[in-house]
């Protein structure tokens, strides 16, 4: 058969995650992740997104870039170097935003933790960290605040599913800073709202626990030292063992954001898109006053052109990532991530397509090596989790 | 379920086990760990002529789309449907259950062993 690797995979001078060894003992099979060396897998990939589903999964994103934005203007400099109003959100409160190109695309997107007044965490894609530290120094030149690329110094694990709520409450040695005792500690936890973070420290290792996530289920990330972070894995998988949980990989993770209906830089987000194409003109913040790196090319970009879209089709075989989409007379748009849904068990993929047949309901067909299989846009997310 | 330090290899990563003018065709473990969770499986019908070295067939995870050479000139006389309607027996029983084709040829080509298929995938 053709060569199975994934494209690019090498050990040669790739980065090691600082769980590297928790990984090669649990059997992880690796692929190479932006320079680094990251588990795709550990036994089956469906599996571990079945867990992530129905009870829960541990992910190690120690290769995601950590920036820290510290001074007394840090607010003022990200309105201005992101296309949100990061000055408006609470300490303790987290937002997505975009780094945008002058020209209108997107250089990377972000999730940004306010952790103090004047304190602000950047977190970027592992392979635009360069890109977005050299963006975010310049454009934070004028104010008066110091941009730290601590993404060396910061090891992320996501602990994600429906239980993961219980299987953190029951960690042992985690201490939330605030509660006078374990059990204000717990109620802090337990209170903490989605796109919310706050602080504790774990066996004397101080923690950012934050209720965001990739997966389109409740979890939370954990930011913490890595000289802390194998101890921290271990512990976690210890304590969520009767709950179900299992470690994750990439392969998971892709297949989980993709049925939330979540864009992934490289695929649905490039220096070429603008983000009203990509469905997040809400993260732009057009009706604030200010002015910010992106505004004036993002108001004056033409209407119409390609969206993004969802697609879902019938049958096992998936568009995948450059698969022609096809109307009734030609391509009208390009697969940009695509997979066998395993929650749905039917093909779903995110598209550009001409505006024109980017309606919901619109009948298409994919192009799937030289086969024409129907495909219908559909709203996204293909999944939503059951609320209670 | 074959011995698998009997059958014949290609660099392709796929096993031949060969009974008089007949040859049975899967993807090693190797292949199989590689793709990760395979979800679709298309093989050729039986009574499709085949050459070495066309791709035959689809092997699709979830993750990527991995496609099936003929390792070997000749007929296809019968392609696993079981393997199609269950394609996760190619993870889990690669040398067995999850075998592919089995093609009926006049001549074999150069194959690999077991041991110098071990060295490729070392």
């Amino acid at each position: 058969m053709s060569d199975p690797r994934p494209e690019g995979t090498s050990a040669d001078g790739a980065r090691l995650s600082p769980l590297h060894d928790r990984h090669v003992a649990a059997g992880a099979q690796f692929t190479d992740f932006a320079g680094w060396q990251m588990p795709v897998r550990y036994a089956s990939d469906l599996e571990e997104h079945h867990a992530v589903r129905e009870r829960a999964g541990l992910f190690d994103l120690s290769h995601m870039a950590e920036i820290l934005v510290v001074g007394p203007e840090a607010a003022e400099a990200l309105d201005y170097a992101l296309a949100g109003r990061l000055s408006a959100i609470a300490v303790g409160q987290a937002k997505y935003s975009l780094l945008l190109r002058r020209e209108g695309g997107i250089v990377d997107d972000v999730v940004v933790y306010r952790t103090g007044e004047d304190r602000f965490l950047v977190v970027a894609n592992a392979a635009n960290r360069d890109a977005a530290v050299t963006e975010l120094r310049e454009r934070s030149a004028p104010f008066d605040c110091e941009v730290q690329d601590e993404s060396d110094d910061i090891a992320l694990i996501a602990l994600q599913g429906p239980r993961a709520a219980e299987i953190l409450e029951n960690l042992d040695r985690l201490d939330i800073d605030g509660g006078p005792d374990a059990e204000a500690g717990t109620a802090a936890l337990r209170a903490l709202r989605y796109y919310r973070a706050l602080r504790g420290d774990w066996d004397g290792h101080r923690l950012l626990i934050a209720r965001t996530g990739y997966t389109g289920e409740d979890g939370f990330e954990l930011y913490v030292s890595p000289d802390a972070a194998p101890a921290l894995w271990s512990e976690l998988l210890d304590t969520g063992a009767g709950a179900g949980l299992v470690p994750a990989g990439l392969a998971a993770r892709d297949t989980l954001r993709l049925e939330a209906g979540m864009p992934l830089y490289g695929h649905e987000l490039t220096a070429e898109t603008t983000p009203a194409q990509a469905g997040l003109g809400r993260v732009v913040a057009l009706d604030q006053k200010q002015d910010f790196v992106g505004r004036a090319a993002v108001e004056q970009a033409p209407e119409g052109g390609r969206v993004l879209v969802g697609l879902a089709a019938e049958g096992r075989r998936a568009g995948r990532a450059g698969y022609p989409v096809l109307g009734d007379e030609g391509v009208v748009g390009v697969v940009t991530s695509g997979a066998l849904s395993p929650t749905l068990g039917h093909p779903i993929a995110l598209a550009y397509v001409d505006h024109g047949v980017s309606a919901p309901g619109t009948e298409l067909a994919l192009d799937i090596r030289g086969s024409r299989v129907p495909a219908a846009v559909v709203e996204l997310p293909f999944y939503r989790r059951p609320t209670d | 379920m074959s011995d698998p330090a009997s059958l014949h290899y290609t660099a392709e990563h796929e096993w031949i086990a060969v009974d008089g003018d007949i040859a049975t065709v899967g993807i090693t473990p190797y292949a199989a760990d590689q793709l990760g969770d395979v979800v679709y499986v298309d093989l050729p019908a039986a009574g499709a002529a085949v050459a070495s070295g066309a791709v035959v067939g689809e092997i699709e995870s979830t993750k990527s789309v991995g496609e099936l050479f003929a390792p070997i000139d000749g007929e296809v006389v019968e392609s696993n449907q079981a393997v199609v309607e269950d394609p996760s027996l190619v993870n889990r029983d690669p040398f067995g259950e999850g075998w592919m084709i089995r093609v009926r040829f006049s001549a074999l080509p150069e194959l690999l062993t077991a041991e110098q298929y071990a060295a490729i995938t070392a």
